[in-house]
Order: structure tokens, then C-alpha cells, then sequence
């Protein structure tokens, strides 16, 4: 059984038709990114998995249990965490209470402090910075953040939606550093990526979406390779 | 000097229920950018929850204050899953309309089933008056004072140190992100209003103390001061509301000390109404960053 199977997933902004029927897999322990241009439903398709978005027809499973009717939440304590476009962070709260916040579902509440020295292991800044305002710290501060709260949640499989978004481009080496590192302790990846380049640098496997259908799907060196995909988002 | 400071001591009172009020307004406003008009009518109704607990059920002080408080935050929760909830995305015009009518529905229920002629609240507390070097301070005076004071450092302890109490900040800030930590939004918006329908239940049980006639639109003026409270202290800000509820309340009593007392409510809300002019965003307010 996969991690994540989602088939055929369909969604409808009132009515548009975002995604037309979308067959993706996630292994245990994968790093899956998904990439195409700007509107190809990149965004739309992480939003369906954690119930962000309704999905109008298709199925998605997460370790067996299907996601379509529940509500977000709940999906986030099945162990799906989700790093949201433009990070979400909440700038009225500090550093240490955005990523305390993430733990709310959680029953384990011994290993909480555990995770937080974790994640300031993994982000020394968020540590100098967790009674600061996390609206006061730097845009690539708070990806960190954005990163650490997911990582907070313990989740099994984490939605990445453009973490280098805005970012200079050394942060963003910093960024998927990390990523890979929180892969590598056991963390299953779906990235969402507008830089293909870093995306299919650091995924296993890669899914090519185009206008609301995946286009191509392979090992992401064979996609790296592939004339159509460096045409069109590698820049050739 | 102690005219004055005997003014304050009255101050303090008025304020310390305009405050248990205006929380409401405030909590409501920061999760939902609602205004709930029907809020001082909650208020009238946790009045009169009080007086049946005291009067019919003959209940003391204390058990008095938890059962109105208990029943008055189940209201406000049926409330909002009944009236506000269903029109979670609707345009804002509707809820604002809906909170109004809300409103209207208490009052007249609340005539409807007890008639409309004012009831006298038994005294719950005994009466004496304690002499603080020039200024006289009465029982019923300490109690509200007390009683209003330790509900606001419950409930700002519980806002800033308790994880539910981030989880409404967060909600105030974007509820969109919200789920993604684990949350149910909707939960955290029931919460808050039972917890802003109880604060006002004690305030009308202080409030009843304090002025013992109730009757169902005792709820309208009172209302609008404390809603008036939380804006001048800055909506949205817990303690900008417990500061504007204060500000009222010294406002109204020093007018009223000097002045004829029918230009009390006039003269107040002027200097509120100019102090807006300068502050639109309240005294502890923050501008709001309009987010696309």
C-alpha cells in the first residue's frame, strides 16, 4: 500500500474545472515534487489532499483512509502537514507559540518539547528567535517556520507549496538542504516547485502538470532529461 | 480631591462591568470580524438567567454567577450555530443584518416570556460601607469590582499562556491556515463565543447588583456603551477593551459629577466620538492590514 494514492482527483472552483482527473502516488519515504507553470493546479492539488479545498470527484488515501470526506483537521492527525503557499505563518504570535500551536492536536504532549529541540536543531535562528513576533523575522526566517510548524504536527507525509518562493537563492539552497535532511529522518516529501530546477534536484520522482492533468510522470533524473520538460521549465 | 476620588471609585464600577461587556464584542469581532449586535441583549439575558437562579431558585451570589455565566455561554453557542454559522461566507451585510435581528428576537422573547414589566433583583450581597481614608466603598462595589477583575486575568491568561487561547489569536489573524495546525475553526469560534456570552452574563448579574431593576431591553444602552468601549479601547484587542470600558466609565462619571446628568451620555460619547477623530483604530488599536 502507498503512503498517498490519489485518483482521479478532480476539483471545481465554482464553474471552473482546476484539475481534470489526477493520478498521483507517494511511496513511504519518497521525495515527490510536482511541477508546472503558474495555474496548472500545482496549489490546487496539495489543497484537495489536506481538505482545503472540496474535491468534486476522484479518491484520496492517506495510509488506507480516505481523505474526501473529512474535514481538514482531521486530516492534519491522520499525519499529513501542509507548508501553504506564502508560508501562513501567524504574525501575531511568537516564534515558539506558532510552532506550539501545531502541536494542539497531538495526545503525545511529552515528546512535544523533544520536537521543538528537533526543530531548533534543524533552524538554530528559530531558537534565537522563539519569543520574537514571528511577523518581525525575515521571509527565508519565516519558511523556517512555516517548515518547523509542520514539522511540529509529526506528520508522516508533508505538502511543501513552493518553500522557495521570494527566497534569495542561497536561502533557498539552506531550505532544501534542510528538506532533504527531514526526508532522510524519515519524513515523506510532495513538493510543489515553480524552480524545477532545485524540485527535481532533490525529489526521487517527479509529476508534470499541465493545465489541470499531469502531463508526464518519471524518476526525476529521467525528467531533468527530458528535452519537453527543459524546454519548457528548465529553460532549455 | 476626595469628590474626586470618590468619583473614581464609582468609575471603577460602571467600567469594570462595561468591560466584562465589551470582552465579548471584542473576542467575537477578532475571530470573525463580526460586530454581534445582539450582544447586549445576551448581556439582558444572562441578567435575567441571574435573576431566576437568585429570585425563583434561590441560589447565593456565587452559584448564581456560574450558573448564569454556564447558561448564558450555551446560548451564545446555539447562537452562533444557529444564526451566524450558516452565513460564514455569506457577504458580511447579511451577518451584521442577521446579528440585529438576533438581537430583536432576545429582547422580545425575553417579553414575550416574562412580560415586560421590571423585576426587582434580591440583594445577594450584604451591604456595608467601608470608609478608605476619603472614599466610601461599599460591598456591592468590591464585589463587581473583584469579581470583574479576576475574570479579566482568567481570561487574559488564558488568551496569551493557554494553547486554545493562541488557537483564537491565530484564528484572528487567518483562519484559513488554521486547520493545517490540527484546529477545528469552527471550534475555536464556539468557544469564543461562550466564553464572551458568559463574561456578559456576570457583567449583568454585576449589573443587576449594582442597579437591581431588570427589565428585556435593558440590554439595548448598555450594549451599545460597552460596544462603544471596545472600540475606543480598539475592537479586536482584549485589553484595548478592558482600557475603552474604563475610559467610558470614568468618562460618563466625572460628566455626570459635574455636569446636569442628562448631558452624561451626550458629553461621553462626544469626547469618544473625538478621540476616534484623532485614534480611528482605537486607543490600543492596530491598523488593520487589509489582506487580499
Amino acid at each position: 500500500m502507498s503512503l498517498l494514492e490519489v485518483r482521479g482527483l478532480r476539483v471545481h472552483y465554482g464553474p471552473i474545472q482546476a484539475l481534470h482527473g489526477i493520478d498521483l502516488v507517494v511511496e513511504e519515504g519518497e521525495i515527490v515534487t510536482l511541477i508546472g507553470a503558474n495555474g496548472a493546479g500545482k496549489t490546487t492539488t496539495l489543497r484537495a489532499i489536506s481538505r482545503l479545498v472540496p474535491p468534486s470527484g476522484g479518491t484520496i488515501r492517506f495510509a488506507g483512509v480516505d481523505l474526501t470526506q473529512l474535514p481538514p483537521h482531521q486530516v492534519v492527525a491522520l499525519g499529513v502537514s501542509h507548508v501553504p503557499e506564502g508560508r501562513g505563518i501567524f504574525a501575531n504570535l511568537t516564534v515558539l507559540e506558532n510552532l506550539l500551536l501545531a502541536t494542539y492536536g497531538r495526545r503525545d504532549r511529552a515528546r512535544v518539547h523533544q520536537d521543538l529541540e528537533r526543530v531548533f536543531a534543524l533552524f538554530p535562528r528559530l531558537g534565537e528567535r522563539k519569543g520574537q513576533l514571528a511577523g518581525t523575522l525575515s521571509g527565508g526566517e519565516q519558511q523556517m517556520l512555516a517548515v518547523g510548524r509542520a514539522l511540529m504536527t509529526r506528520s508522516r507525509l508533508m505538502l511543501l507549496d513552493e518553500p522557495s518562493m521570494g527566497l534569495a537563492p542561497v536561502l533557498v539552497e539552506e531550505i532544501f538542504a534542510t528538506l532533504a535532511a527531514i526526508n532522510r529522518e524519515g519524513t515523506t516529501l510532495l513538493l510543489v516547485e515553480q524552480n524545477a530546477h532545485q524540485a527535481l534536484k532533490l525529489a526521487h520522482r517527479g509529476y508534470v502538470l499541465e493545465t489541470g492533468r499531469i502531463q508526464t510522470a518519471g524518476p526525476a533524473a529521467a525528467l531533468a532529461q527530458d528535452p519537453q520538460v527543459r524546454q519548457a521549465y528548465l529553460g532549455g | 480631591m476626595p469628590f474626586v476620588a470618590q468619583q473614581m471609585v464609582n468609575a471603577l464600577q460602571l467600567g469594570s462591568i462595561y468591560a466584562l461587556i465589551a470582552l465579548g464584542y471584542t473576542l467575537v469581532y477578532g475571530v470573525l470580524r463580526l460586530i454581534n449586535f445582539a450582544h447586549g441583549d445576551i448581556f439582558m439575558v444572562g441578567a435575567f438567567f441571574s435573576f431566576f437562579a437568585a429570585a425563583v431558585l434561590g441560589l447565593p451570589f456565587l452559584p448564581t454567577l456560574l450558573a448564569s455565566m454556564a447558561a448564558t455561554a450555551l446560548l451564545g453557542v446555539m447562537i452562533e450555530r444557529l444564526a451566524y454559522r450558516p452565513l460564514r461566507h455569506a457577504p458580511r451585510v447579511s451577518a451584521v443584518i442577521t446579528a440585529l435581528g438576533v438581537g430583536l428576537f432576545l429582547e422580545h422573547f425575553t417579553l414575550a416570556s416574562v412580560g415586560a414589566q421590571p423585576r426587582l433583583m434580591p440583594p445577594l450581597i450584604a451591604s456595608a460601607v467601608y470608609q478608605a481614608g476619603p472614599v466610601r466603598v461599599t460591598t456591592v462595589q468590591l464585589v463587581i469590582f473583584l469579581v470583574a477583575l479576576l475574570l479579566m486575568l482568567i481570561l487574559d491568561r488564558f488568551v496569551n499562556r493557554t494553547l486554545t487561547g493562541m488557537a483564537m489569536r491565530a484564528v484572528s489573524w487567518d483562519k484559513s491556515v488554521v486547520p493545517l495546525m490540527g484546529i477545528s475553526v469552527d471550534r475555536i469560534i464556539a468557544l469564543t463565543f461562550a466564553i464572551g456570552s458568559g463574561l456578559a452574563a456576570a457583567g449583568g448579574l454585576l449589573y443587576a447588583t449594582a442597579y437591581p431593576v431588570i427589565e428585556p431591553y435593558m440590554g439595548v444602552l448598555v450594549g451599545w456603551k460597552a460596544f462603544v468601549a471596545a472600540v475606543v479601547g480598539g475592537i479586536g484587542v482584549i485589553r484595548g477593551a478592558m482600557l475603552g470600558a474604563f475610559v467610558l466609565g470614568g468618562a460618563e462619571v466625572l460628566v455626570a459629577a459635574f455636569l446636569p446628568s442628562t448631558y452624561r451620555d451626550f458629553i461621553a460619547f462626544g469626547l469618544l466620538l473625538l478621540l476616534l477623530i484623532f485614534r480611528p483604530q482605537g486607543i490600543l488599536g492596530r491598523r488593520e492590514v487589509q489582506k487580499v
